[in-house]
């Protein structure tokens, strides 16, 4: 190792200790993981139950982003609409927003006196909070920045001039997009949703907030793991395990993107 | 299926002008060095670039209007751009499918047996060769029975050793193509190989056109004779004698007035000292640069005027040419061929 590669042995220990802080809690939740429970746990039915729940809330999340998310990323990366520096911005707050404040924000649109909601409440006679729906809805809100952003950064990469190809030799624009540009994408729009959906999850704050906490219709895996925490530590830890293995699970199918190893 | 336009197009401080007409069965070269504008004339016959001005009328129908979708015009692009999520066959098929065309998979096995790639339709497109992957694109494009075929650069994706075989068999596609084709290129020898009439592109703008035999004997402009491989010279006949720039040159002719003068590098003749009984046109030159060609060795030198000459790698040894080295340059009147501006 050249003398320019070394890192300076004051900036050394710092560096130890960020990682050992970030991996402690990991290591501590292995070690403490009752392996001999570990069946008995997961088959509890209140823990089946919120798991399912879990997964196809997060698997319909997915979906609705994927329909409404792969439009608006062609939408940002194709038009130069003269406010789309402001879409782009409206698409990237959920990123950053604190999720709870998602959740009120869902409230206010769509709860029963909400924006829209009482319309849809009004005239339908459908109401979103405290329901599953409410629960695919604020894990959508949550979500779908991960994917707009996966999905726009694959757009640009590709070479349009395929694309210009397709359109000579008589393809419309929609046969343009299914047929070229979707598979030229895939890659992309693939990463986009695993992380879409590792996002929808994991949702905990905007849905506490948003559609609440009841067990089988909106207790999901995160929402279980806080609560058991006072009742059945325990069975916080082997749920907390079981959501550590699908994040590492997600992070391995992404490590070309994410980590830079080959 | 006549290709009739004058393309008008503006791509930033670039404006082309290029009047075109092509007729059904023939081919057109554009040449012309690089940000000539070739490649816009061709992205803007297809469709792929707003026409700013002028016309562009495909078998009598304005297709100014139209999206490139509705042009019926085929392109094969430099590096070919086949889908690689698809299959051979499905790439050629695709225009077909695009267009929703009866016996689709027939019709592109039909054409993918007549560019002699049958055996590849299950292939993908990364797995052929350059030349594979070129009679590909061209059958993709051909497939759909476009009214005009633009190919852009054909040939210059592809390793030398690959150019002429792939030229010679393009010679036979174009031969069998009823409609009009027009090509890109800035290899003189593909316009030779390829094309019925050549149009020479410089700034945007044509400097010359005419047969690719009539370009490449008569070049009008010094990029044109530096690729022909001859040297040309601008000025005024009178009483035999061309009066140039710089210097002057003894030549046959006896026209009279403004010519152009050409002559190629091997009819030049260099000596050390001014040779015995003083041949006509003889003139002291240094020389500026070497390059060693196929067999021959091209010199530059600089005189009045400039002349380039090709000579052995024997003389240069004998004559222990290095930049620098002056010389005597002489050439035959009889080698001089001299026409009108």
């Amino acid at each position: 190792m050249s003398e320019q590669n070394r890192v300076p042995t004051l900036l050394l220990l710092p560096a130890l200790l960020g990682l050992a802080f970030l991996a402690l809690p990991l290591v501590g939740l292995l070690l403490r993981t009752p392996w001999d429970r570990l069946g008995e746990q997961l088959a509890a039915p209140a823990v089946r139950e919120a798991l399912w729940l879990s997964l196809i809330t997060a698997t319909v999340a997915t979906v609705l982003c994927l329909l409404l998310g792969v439009p608006l990323a062609l939408l940002l990366s194709r038009t130069r609409l003269p406010g789309i520096r402001l879409i782009r911005a409206v698409i990237t707050v959920p990123l950053v927003l604190p999720p709870v404040v998602g959740g009120v924000a869902l409230l206010l649109a769509f709860g029963r006196n909400g924006v829209l909601g009482r319309y849809l409440d009004a005239w339908f006679g459908i109401t979103l909070p405290f329901t599953s729906a409410g629960v695919v809805l604020a894990e959508t809100f949550v979500a779908m920045p991960f994917l707009v952003i996966a999905v726009e950064g694959a757009l640009r990469g590709i070479d349009r001039r395929y694309e210009e190809a397709a359109a000579t030799l008589g393809a419309g624009r929609w046969t343009v997009f299914r047929r070229v540009t979707l598979p030229m994408i895939a890659p992309g729009v693939l990463a986009g949703a695993v992380l879409c959906w590792a996002r929808a999850l994991g949702e905990f704050g905007a849905t506490i907030t948003f559609a609440g906490n009841f067990p089988g219709t909106t207790r999901t895996m995160p929402l279980t793991v806080y609560l058991a925490l006072e009742t059945d530590p325990q069975a916080a830890t082997v749920l907390s395990l079981l959501m550590l293995v699908v994040s590492v699970l997600v992070l391995a199918g992404l490590r070309h993107r994410w980590v830079g190893v080959q | 299926m006549t290709l009739d336009a004058n393309l008008v197009a503006v791509q930033g401080d670039f404006r082309l002008s290029l009047p075109l007409t092509v007729d059904s069965g023939r081919t057109c070269a554009i040449l012309g060095p690089n940000g000539a504008g070739k490649s816009t004339a061709l992205r803007t016959v297809a469709g792929l670039h707003p026409l700013s001005g002028g016309h562009i009328t495909i078998a009598g129908r304005p297709v100014d209007r139209l999206s490139a979708r509705d042009r019926r015009v085929g392109l094969v692009f430099q590096d070919y751009l086949l889908f690689d999520h698809l299959t051979v066959l499905e790439n050629v098929a695709f225009g077909l499918r695009a267009r929703r065309a009866s016996d689709v998979r027939d019709k592109a096995l039909h054409w993918l047996d007549r560019v002699g790639l049958a055996d590849y339709a299950d292939r993908r497109p990364r797995q052929l060769s350059g030349g594979q992957a070129q009679r590909v694109a061209l059958a993709r494009a051909l497939v759909t029975e476009p009214d005009v075929l633009l190919l852009d650069e054909p040939l210059a994706a592809l390793d030398v050793a690959a150019r002429a075989h792939v030229r010679a068999e393009l010679r036979g596609w174009l031969a069998d193509y009823t409609g009009a084709t027009l090509l890109v290129t800035h290899d003189p020898l593909d316009a030779m190989v390829l094309a019925d009439e050549m149009v020479v592109l410089e700034g945007g703008v044509v400097v010359q056109r005419g047969t690719p035999a009539e370009v490449a004997t008569h070049p009008r402009t010094p990029y044109v004779a530096t690729l022909v491989g001859l040297n040309l010279y601008r000025g005024s006949l009178a009483a035999g004698v061309v009066t140039l720039e710089s210097g002057s040159l003894t030549v046959t002719s006896g026209e009279e007035g403004e010519v152009l003068v050409a002559f190629p590098p091997s009819a030049v003749g260099l000596y050390p000292a001014r040779p015995e009984g003083s041949p006509r046109n003889c003139w002291p030159v240094t020389v500026s640069e070497i390059e060693p060609h196929t067999g021959t060795v091209r010199v530059r030198l600089t005189g009045s005027p400039d002349v380039q000459a090709d000579i052995t790698t024997a003389a240069v040894a004998e004559l222990s040419l290095s930049p620098g080295t002056r010389l005597w340059a002489t050439v035959k009147a009889t080698e001089i061929r001299t026409y009108p501006v």
